[in-house]
This record gives C-alpha cells, sequence and structure tokens, in this order.
C-alpha cells in the first residue's frame, strides 16, 4: 500500500443496507481531516457503487474499489472537502 | 454528542444531504426555537421543527383547543378540545420525536414577560392572529438581536419574511405602526383556507431550519406572498428604513410597550 493510501480510520459496515451504507461512511468522515484516508468494509453489493457515486458527488476522492471476498469489498476515499 | 443507531435511521435523509450532513443534524439537535402561537401557523412550525429534530421547541399560547381549530390547527385532534393548545401541541411534538423537549407555556406574551420567555432561544418563529401580539414580537427581536421569521395568513393569501434585526429589515420598516383596531379582518371574521397555514408554516420551518444550518438565503429585506387561489409566489423587496422607529438610526421605541387597547382577543 502507497504511504498516501493509509487509512487515519478504518470503517466496517458489514450487514447495512442502502441508505445506511453511505449515512455512516459520510458521518466518518465528516469528523476526520482534510486530507487522511478512510476504509469502508462492507458487503451490500448495491453501496459499492452507490459510495463511491455519492462519495465524489461530495466533493471526496474515492482511491479505489476492491474485491476481496465472494461477499466483500474495501472502498478507500480521500477526504478532500469539509 | 455520538448519534445513536436509532438517531443515524431518524435523521439519514438530513445527514445524506451536502447542505445538513451529520454536523448540521447536531447544530439542529442543540438548536432552540421559540415559538409565539399553537395555531394554525404554530401547528405546522412545531410539526416539521420537531420532525428535523430542533432539539428545544418552546412554544406560548393562551388558548384552548377548540372544534373549530382542527380544520387547520394539525397538531391538535379531536380528543384534545378543551385541552390547552400549549399541551396538545407539546403531546403531538414529543410523540413524533422523543429527541425534542417541548417547553409549553400558557399565556400570553406582554412587554412584562417577553424578554425573559426569549432569553432562552437562538430564534423566533411568529404565528401569532393578532397586530399587538406581531408588533410585540418585532420590538423584542430587534432590541433582544434575535432572528425572527414572521408569517401572516389570512383567506387565500399569506405572507413570510426573515428578519435579522440590525441587518435586514424589521417588521416596522414593513408596516410602521399597526392597523387601526378593526381594519384588519381576522379569520374569525374572514375565514382562512385549512391548508393555507400549512404552506406558510413549512415555508416559516424551512426559514428556521435555513438559520440554524446557516444555509440558503434567508428571506432577509425580501416579503414573500404566496395567494393560493392563484397558485402563484411574489417576492416583494423591503428595504431597510433608516428611520424606522425600533431599528433605525435614531429608534424611538427604546423599551417595550403593550399594544392590545382596543383589540379584541381572538
Amino acid at each position: 500500500m502507497r504511504e498516501e493510501e493509509r487509512p487515519a480510520k478504518k470503517l466496517d459496515i458489514k450487514g447495512l443496507v442502502c441508505p445506511y451504507t453511505f449515512v455512516k461512511a459520510k458521518l466518518a468522515i465528516e469528523d476526520m481531516e482534510v486530507g487522511e484516508v478512510l476504509e469502508i468494509v462492507l458487503d451490500y453489493p448495491e453501496a459499492v457503487n452507490n459510495i463511491p457515486k455519492s462519495m465524489q458527488d461530495h466533493g471526496q476522492k474515492v482511491l479505489k474499489v476492491d474485491k476481496t471476498g465472494e461477499k466483500e469489498w474495501v472502498i478507500v476515499v480521500r477526504k478532500e472537502k469539509e | 454528542m455520538e448519534f445513536t443507531d436509532t438517531q443515524i435511521q431518524r435523521y439519514s435523509r438530513h445527514i445524506i444531504l451536502p447542505e445538513v450532513g451529520g454536523k448540521g443534524q447536531k447544530k439542529l439537535l442543540g438548536s432552540k426555537v421559540l415559538i409565539v402561537g399553537a395555531g394554525g401557523l404554530g401547528c405546522p412550525v412545531g410539526y416539521y421543527l420537531a420532525a428535523a429534530g430542533v432539539g428545544t421547541i418552546g412554544i406560548v399560547d393562551d388558548d384552548l383547543v377548540e372544534v373549530s381549530n382542527l380544520q387547520r390547527q394539525i397538531a391538535h385532534s379531536t380528543g384534545a378540545i378543551g385541552m390547552p393548545k400549549v399541551e396538545s401541541a407539546k403531546r403531538t411534538f414529543e410523540a413524533l420525536n422523543p429527541d425534542v423537549k417541548v417547553n409549553a407555556m400558557k399565556g400570553r406574551l406582554t412587554k412584562d414577560n417577553i424578554m425573559d420567555v426569549m432569553k432562552d432561544y437562538d430564534i423566533v418563529v411568529d404565528g401569532s392572529d393578532n397586530f399587538p401580539t406581531r408588533y410585540l414580537v418585532n420590538d423584542a427581536c430587534v432590541l433582544m438581536r434575535k432572528p425572527l421569521v414572521s408569517g401572516a395568513i389570512l383567506r387565500f393569501e399569506g405572507q413570510v419574511t426573515t428578519l435579522i434585526p440590525h441587518e435586514g429589515h424589521c417588521y416596522r420598516c414593513l408596516f410602521e405602526t399597526p392597523p387601526p383596531p378593526g381594519l384588519v379582518p381576522s379569520c374569525q371574521e374572514a375565514g382562512v383556507l385549512g391548508v393555507l397555514p400549512g404552506v406558510i408554516g413549512a415555508l416559516e420551518a424551512t426559514e428556521a431550519l435555513k438559520l440554524i444550518l446557516g444555509r440558503g438565503e434567508p428571506l432577509k429585506n425580501t416579503l414573500l406572498i404566496y395567494n393560493a387561489l392563484t397558485t402563484s409566489f411574489r417576492k416583494v423587496k423591503v428595504p431597510r428604513n433608516p428611520d424606522c422607529p425600533v431599528c433605525g438610526q435614531n429608534p424611538t421605541i427604546t423599551e417595550l410597550a403593550d399594544y392590545d387597547a382596543g383589540y379584541c382577543q381572538l
């Protein structure tokens, strides 16, 4: 993992469905500093598309979206905007 | 404070909005709004502010619920007839959202009690049905520099404006003195379409939420007029009056007075 992708916070939202997946992710990123990275682990397929899109709409930078298991994904987002 | 899981669910549609978010929602939960009147306007104002999670809502009114109120005063129900309106409203708002504390004050605002009542609140929303109270609330808000959202309704027409004392206009910049008693008919005499206070009250609640969140442009220096028959909204510019008797350069009103001589008590 490159240095600029090292997460300051990890959020496990497995078991949650939309819209709470994004709500939880947004609350987590609100509490972070600009430039910090959030790693989100989730298992709800729809949110794999929705969270990155919503994060971008809110001005944040999506660094990567990885499938890490049969039904598990990791999204890495850098906070760009308060 | 941290949100509970229930709060995250309850306020999720707010939290998702970029203009609100968790931080905005916490501002709402920490805010205190005073509603003057628990009638046609006060009911929808309080209903939506409670739903939005405004943490403390004060409501003042000295009336009891009557069957003739129920055509428009949506916080009250048939079972509440005879009960103080503020008690009925408190019951409704707290049932809607247990995060909200409602301070029910049965009584009338007067020059002697209004400052004491208002001092604990960030914003005042006027839903009163009479000119003495409307002018008293305006003058007190100017003297205390409290933002005031003002609404009024009659027949099929309503008005909303937001007063930010010493930044924008006040009610007296718009209408310097109350009209003489009897000139302007009351809803009791002239009637009102039941849904009209819902529209105007929802607009007042929106203005209050914007002020708390610090988002958007309030109706500062602007009077919004809604006509239900033509379904039209009209915005009228209201400049500050430098000679305004309460917020002008040389104010003549420097302390409060009661204006109720000659007015019927509605």
